[in-house]
């Protein structure tokens, strides 16, 4: 009798996943060959959450013009991949945070010479909902917020709505770039402050609740949320280029020396226009070339 | 392992087939050890990594410490934030999932017809086997903006959300436990009670809950252990702020979140890296604390029934 039931429970899921299917077309495009080239090798790579998208379409294009070359990628945390290249497991760290010094020291004392490529930058957005009134703050009004000495919308010209705080956890290289753009390197994020697991959770609780404020980086700007004006200037890619828009953020590549063989072909093949390209497609801010 | 009668026909069997007999036996018996040796290995682990924080920090000082800023120039590592937000979760969750779980199971265990028990016994067991990410998705969608209209709070993101999913997720454990309890009470009694004149339900709460309420003790006790090692949940809907909670209609961080939401990006063998092992070993302490408590409670009720 209950084998039966499972049996049946079993079976509809399995029919519901089949018909939330639809169709898959193969995709033969992606495995063309390259033009010619003869690059061989495999390239590890491990690091920053943030970067793992970008980090993927980079060894996709790549590995496309370069079928020989093999790179495999890991997420885990700008951490994760730090440790990883100084343990040795990894070509590539990607990092959203420069390297720290105790992660220097470490890395000394294993005999790995840690070299930083910064690869791409990423802008911040500072969104709110939608129905929020208030267009733009200062860099002092946004400092004031996130330190909980502005608590009311009313303060800086909304409604008369006590502020949600939304932050990234501290594990996150955003959270530890906006404390010390914005919040103060010296000074503390408000007790009050949510930090939260993901930037999809910031855009989750921004797009749901009007009194919400939080930070995402830009390539993850939805339309349900309110992009705000920092000192009058517009979050953009554009504005992180030239560099009026403050708040913007370098995005590392660490490898153990300085990169030879397949390694240099692909770190130079990032910071190619090629490369850059891929960085704009995803959302991020491409380096000046 | 040789009992007399049982010489001759091992004696017939090839020396081929008694060593095989004899590594699986070994086999079995390092199996039985391996679980002992697993959860020593884990202590040992926990404690060598934290060794750096409890020299220097100290760890009462982190225990009792208020403030959890572990990035900052001067970090300060205090538990008392994560503690209290755990402490608030799990008396939600608990508070949830106790009325409602032993409500299922007198239900399940004296009521149900046996079709229906054997179903809903089928889909508790489903319940325990859907991810936590997918009940933390689940919250973050349908929970987090109510929860805050309801309530009419500044956020939905509170201690209070998580407690009522982690409720919801202590379910089955609570249930199955507290069905064994229940099933466990000889049905004598049941059927004495009901010869002296007692209705089905006077049997039940005269009879049948105060024999198993040790089971169904250690069954909360259990779901209680579970709940306060929940993760994922509370990690997406308790809102991980560093206040200390004072109520659960705030924002509060838990041991289990902070420890999954920090270990990733820390310097690995760093001082912040080395005080989320301590918390770990101090989650690690509560919960084992609570299963031993449980499991004890339950060990008394195995003996009461066995004479």
């Amino acid at each position: 009798m209950k084998k039966w039931i499972a049996l049946a429970l079993t079976v509809a899921l399995a029919l519901t996943l089949v018909g939330c299917g639809g169709t898959t077309e193969p995709t033969d495009a992606a495995q063309e060959p390259g033009a010619g080239s003869e690059l061989t090798g495999a390239i590890n790579v491990e690091g920053s959450d943030t970067m793992v998208n970008l980090s993927q379409a980079w060894a996709e294009v790549f590995q496309t013009q370069n079928p020989g070359v093999m790179i495999s990628l890991k997420g885990g945390g700008s951490g994760t991949g730090i440790a990883a290249l100084i343990n040795g497991t990894v070509d590539f760290a990607n990092a959203s945070r420069e390297m720290k010094p105790e992660e220097l020291t470490q890395a000394q004392g294993k005999g790995v010479t840690p070299v930083e490529t910064e690869v791409a930058k990423d802008g911040i957005a500072v969104v709110v909902n939608p129905a929020n009134p208030v267009t733009g703050l200062t860099m002092d009004q946004l400092g004031k917020v996130y330190r909980g000495e502005i608590t009311n919308w009313k303060d800086v010209g909304g409604p008369d709505k006590a502020i949600v705080l939304l932050s990234r956890d501290s594990s996150s290289g955003t959270y530890e770039y906006f404390k010390e753009e914005v919040v103060g390197k010296e000074l503390e994020y408000a007790k009050e402050a949510k930090l939260l697991p993901s930037t999809q959770a910031i855009i989750d609780e921004t797009k749901g609740n009007p009194e919400a404020i939080g930070y995402v980086g830009l390539g993850y700007v939805t339309p349900d949320v309110k992009v705000l004006e920092i000192d009058g200037k517009a979050a953009s890619v554009e504005g992180a280029l030239d560099g009026s828009y403050v708040l913007s953020r370098g995005l590392y590549m660490y490898s153990n020396g300085e990169p030879a063989d397949v390694m240099k072909a692909f770190i130079d093949w990032i910071l190619s226009p090629e490369g850059q390209k891929v960085v704009e497609d995803q959302g991020f801010v491409p380096l000046a070339q | 392992m040789s009992h007399a009668p049982q010489q001759g026909r091992r004696r017939g069997r090839p020396a081929q087939r008694r060593a095989a007999e004899s590594v699986l036996t070994r086999l079995i018996q390092l199996s039985g050890i391996a679980a002992i040796l697993i959860l020593a290995a884990i202590t040992v682990f926990l404690t060598l990594n934290a060794a750096r924080a409890i020299s220097e920090v100290g760890l009462w000082e982190m225990i009792t410490g208020t403030d959890w800023y572990p990035t900052s120039e001067n970090p300060s590592f205090g538990f008392l934030p994560a503690e209290v937000g755990s402490i608030w979760v799990t008396i939600v969750a608990v508070a949830l999932c106790m009325p409602l779980g032993i409500a299922a199971t007198i239900y399940i265990s004296e009521f149900a017809g046996k079709r229906v028990k054997e179903l809903a016994k089928t889909i508790i067991e489903f319940m325990a086997a859907v991810p936590s990410v997918v009940l933390g998705l689940v919250g973050i969608t349908l929970l987090v903006p109510n929860v805050r209209t309801w309530l009419d709070l500044d956020t939905g993101l509170t201690a209070f959300t998580a407690g009522l999913v982690v409720g919801v997720m202590a379910l089955p454990t609570l249930i199955s436990i507290a069905e064994d309890a229940m099933h466990a009470v000889p049905s004598d009694l049941r059927t004495g009670s009901l010869a002296l004149g007692n209705t089905r339900w006077q049997t039940v709460y005269k009879v049948v809950l105060p024999s198993a309420s040790s089971g169904i003790f250690a069954a909360v006790m259990l779901a209680t252990g579970r709940a306060i090692g929940e993760t994922m949940v509370v990690l997406m809907l308790a809102g991980n702020s560093g206040v200390i909670p004072t109520a659960p209609f705030v924002s509060a961080r838990t041991m289990p979140g902070t420890i999954a939401g920090e270990m990733a990006e820390v310097v690995q063998g760093g001082l912040h890296y080395s005080v989320l092992f301590a918390m770990a070993l101090v989650l690690f302490a509560v919960t084992f604390a609570i299963n031993l408590a449980a499991d004890i409670v339950l060990e008394r009720q195995r003996k009461r029934w066995r004479r």
